[in-house]
């Protein structure tokens, strides 16, 4: 006779896993990578692999010699983080900066809270916004797309159409004045725009949500409340005052909003458990995205948007209840 | 575009293997052990005493109370002993053994096959009759049928919901009845409408029975006020808050039954041992087992006695296959895994589900990664990731806060969760420390 294993109910499992919800996203950030690759050639190629080896190495060697764990960087989280660091910072950041954000990221960001799970702020941008203070020359200066694809830090920079149409602004030309000098709003989708490596290209970014939602990896909400929440916003000022504010869709395709939008806020941890308010967490993230771009020092400022939005996510998720049955009285006599 | 209920639900892979297959009369065992505990409520007490010669139908266990159910002979033959005896809730119960001698039944049971439509009972009748044939609910949930029928002074029924949902996997006793006794759920469905005064009822079938959804809507039409309603695949349809939620979008507040919206749910099985009750004078002795599995040979439904060793049931549809981890009474979703082989089966006993024993195991727990799939699915509403760590952290007043008494543990949270948590194993022990707190509070 056999011995009958005994457990509590359900005994069968969706066979869903941790390793299949992060390699899904790493797939869904495989056509930003092929763009910045070829937007930035070998400065792409080595940004990702150094922000990715080290990210992985960094957590192996906090887990196995500081926390006396297993090792878990198989699990697909410390190669996102390294991804998405490489996709925040310029393509001809030296090695060393790469290597210090990295260390900040999983090692600040990510471990000293415990791990997987546990980190309150996104860990990539712990590591970009630590990189953007203490190097702010290097992380404001972005190379030329399609210029030169086999040099690394050698090449010609330029701004961004963000910081082009900031100072432009400030120094009192009309901002339907300055879309000239900048890309389309065709090639901006299109990726053909400076930038960080990944955060250019509108379109790729857009693929990799319809593979996550498809796989059901994330759901709509904070993609869509906050880039609708930019797009309304900016809508409104630019209505009301032309002279001063660029037009709505130049906001939404410019810089970094569709990558923090999809990909950085989206994170798992730092992000709110219920869908109301996940959809809160986006509209705060819009407004002050929204509120950096045009009233603060910095062109562009959904990273700093989604850092403060994560300090608010246990507040959210204590003051917010995800829809119970049966509250809404639906029968009366 | 098909209903189903508004939050949350799963759908995990069906397999009903036995689907299709004919119900089988499994034979009278020699000995059967009848537990006097196969309801919810309180235990039967036992009329009969060693020695004592008994046939199939005799009363062996009288009802204790409101919430409680008379328990009959599935037998003929003489008892051996009443005794402890490990029954499918893992807990050793008393039970009556009865040492099998032929197959004489009671002659007030009618034993013709004979459909028999005229409903001559009252009301009240049926319900008393209903009571005496010791019926509880044959979907899992076994809570004796007549006190769902008496609807307490100051509320209202309008409606009779027929669950013919059999949302668990593999399960299909439910799904075999309906395509092999129609007529007697149909007379049943009436049987349950006349006690309960109401004149609207719904049978409520899952879309991948298309044949059972087919027969019984050409029979209901020859039955007037029954309509039979195709619902979407989903789990937990079966569930009675979620299934009146689907058929006609009332939910019934928290920690309130269903006659509060003004509806009553019976399970199919229950309709057709009402039937038998009501017009043919038959006690609940037996009732359709399905016994499945990926390694089963041979996955059967069968009529089998209460009180038969599962052991019989097993070796009917192919014997233990070799690998075997689990043995689960009832569906994969809800079912108990069993200890033995020897355990009868009950009153509330579904199916039979035997599981491999490399999928037997549970995969190793990782750290929660917050992904909020549990609340996604939930049917009820609310956060199992929150519930297991307050229940964890004895925060109970927190856990009660955010209802975790509403949980209906169906397990669709540890079903989906990538980290493989135990979240319902953790919401079940503080949904009973919980519930000691509130019981304490109002004493």
């Amino acid at each position: 006779m056999n011995t009958l294993t005994i457990s509590p109910s359900p005994h069968v499992h969706s066979g869903d896993s941790v390793k299949k919800n992060m390699y899904g996203v790493v797939i869904a950030l495989v056509p930003a990578l092929l763009i910045a690759f070829y937007n930035f050639g070998l400065g792409a190629f080595v940004v990702t692999a150094t922000a990715v080896i080290s990210c992985m190495l960094f957590e192996h060697l906090i887990q196995v010699y500081l926390m006396k764990q297993h090792t878990t960087i198989w699990d697909g989280s410390a190669m996102i983080t390294g991804l998405l660091l490489a996709f925040n910072i310029p393509t001809n950041l030296p090695i060393f900066i790469i290597v210090i954000g990295a260390l900040v990221s999983i090692g600040i960001g990510k471990m000293s809270f415990g791990g997987l799970g546990n980190n309150p702020f996104n860990p990539a941008l712990v590591g970009r916004v630590f990189l953007l203070i203490s190097f702010p020359v290097q992380m404001t200066s972005w190379p030329v797309p399609k210029n030169l694809p086999f040099t690394y830090t050698d090449v010609t920079t330029s701004a961004t159409p963000l910081s082009v149409m900031k100072e432009a602004i400030a120094s009192g030309e009309l901002p339907t004045n300055v879309l000239d000098q900048i890309p389309s709003y065709r090639d901006m989708f299109l990726g053909l725009q400076g930038g960080s490596a990944g955060e250019m290209a509108g379109i790729a970014i857009l693929l990799g949500l319809a593979f996550m939602l498809f796989r059901k990896i994330v759901t709509w909400h904070i993609p869509t409340a906050v880039i609708g929440s930019v797009f309304i916003l900016t809508g409104i000022l630019h209505y009301i005052n032309p002279m001063m504010y660029a037009p709505p869709m130049f906001h939404i395709l410019s810089g970094g909003l569709f990558l923090g939008a999809v990909f950085m806020a989206t994170d798992y941890s730092s992000s709110p458990m219920s869908k109301k308010g996940a959809i809160i967490f986006g509209v705060g993230i819009g407004v002050i995205t929204v509120a950096i771009r045009l009233f603060g020092a910095y062109p562009e400022g959904i990273s700093f948007a989604i850092l403060i939005m994560n300090a608010f996510v246990p507040l959210i998720d204590k003051y917010i209840k995800p829809k119970r049955f049966g509250e809404t009285p639906a029968f009366a006599k | 575009m098909l209903k189903t209920f508004s939050l949350g639900g799963i759908h995990p892979p069906e397999n009903k293997f036995s689907a299709g297959k004919k119900i089988e009369v499994l034979p009278v065992p020699a000995q059967v052990t009848v537990p006097i505990s196969q309801h919810i409520g309180a235990p039967a007490t036992p009329v009969v005493a060693k020695g004592d010669l008994v046939k199939v139908g005799t009363l062996l266990a009288k009802s204790a109370g409101f919430v409680s159910a008379n328990i009959h002979s599935p037998v003929s033959g003489s008892v051996l002993k009443i005794d402890d005896v490990l029954d499918p809730s893992g807990y050793r119960k008393p039970a009556i053994f009865i040492k099998v001698e032929g197959d004489e039944w009671e002659e007030s049971i009618d034993r013709s096959t004979q459909l028999k439509k005229e409903i001559t009972a009252s009301s009240e009748e049926i319900i008393k009759t209903i009571a005496n044939a010791g019926i509880v609910g044959l979907g899992g949930a076994t809570f004796p049928s007549h006190v769902k029928l008496s609807v307490p002074p100051g509320k209202t029924c309008d409606l009779l919901i027929i669950n013919a949902v059999e949302c668990e996997p593999y399960l299909t006793a439910d799904h075999q009845l309906m395509l092999e006794k129609g007529d007697e759920i149909m007379v049943g469905t009436q049987i349950f409408m006349k006690a309960l005064k109401v004149d609207k009822a719904i049978i409520a079938i899952e879309n991948n029975k298309p044949d059972a959804i087919k027969h019984l809507q050409s029979l209901a039409s020859s039955y007037p006020g029954i309509t039979v309603e195709p619902l979407k695949v989903q789990y937990p349809q079966g569930g009675e808050k979620q299934l009146i939620d689907a058929c006609i979008k009332r939910q019934i507040p928290s920690g309130k039954l269903p006659i509060e919206v003004g509806a009553v749910v019976q399970n199919v099985g229950t309709t057709v041992a009402v039937y038998e009750a009501v017009q043919k004078n038959k006690p609940l002795f037996e009732r359709v087992v399905t016994v499945t599995g990926k390694s089963v040979t041979k996955p059967s439904n069968f009529l089998a006695r209460i009180g038969t060793p599962i052991s019989n049931l097993i070796e009917a549809a192919g014997g233990l296959p070799q690998d075997t981890g689990k043995v689960i009474g009832g569906g994969p979703m809800m079912g108990k895994a069993l200890v033995s082989t020897d355990i009868p089966i009950t009153k509330g006993s579904s199916g039979i589900l035997i599981i491999k024993n490399e999928e037997s195991k549970r995969k190793p727990v990782q750290n929660c990664i917050r992904c909020g799939k549990c609340i996604t699915v939930c049917p009820m509403g609310l956060e199992p990731y929150l519930l297991m760590t307050v229940s964890d952290k004895a925060m109970y007043d927190i856990a009660e806060e955010r209802r975790i008494m509403d949980c209906i543990e169906c397990g669709s949270c540890s079903y989906t969760c990538p980290s493989s948590r135990p979240l319902l194993d953790y919401i079940r022990l503080g949904k009973g420390k919980v519930g000691q707190i509130m019981r304490s509070r109002t004493k």
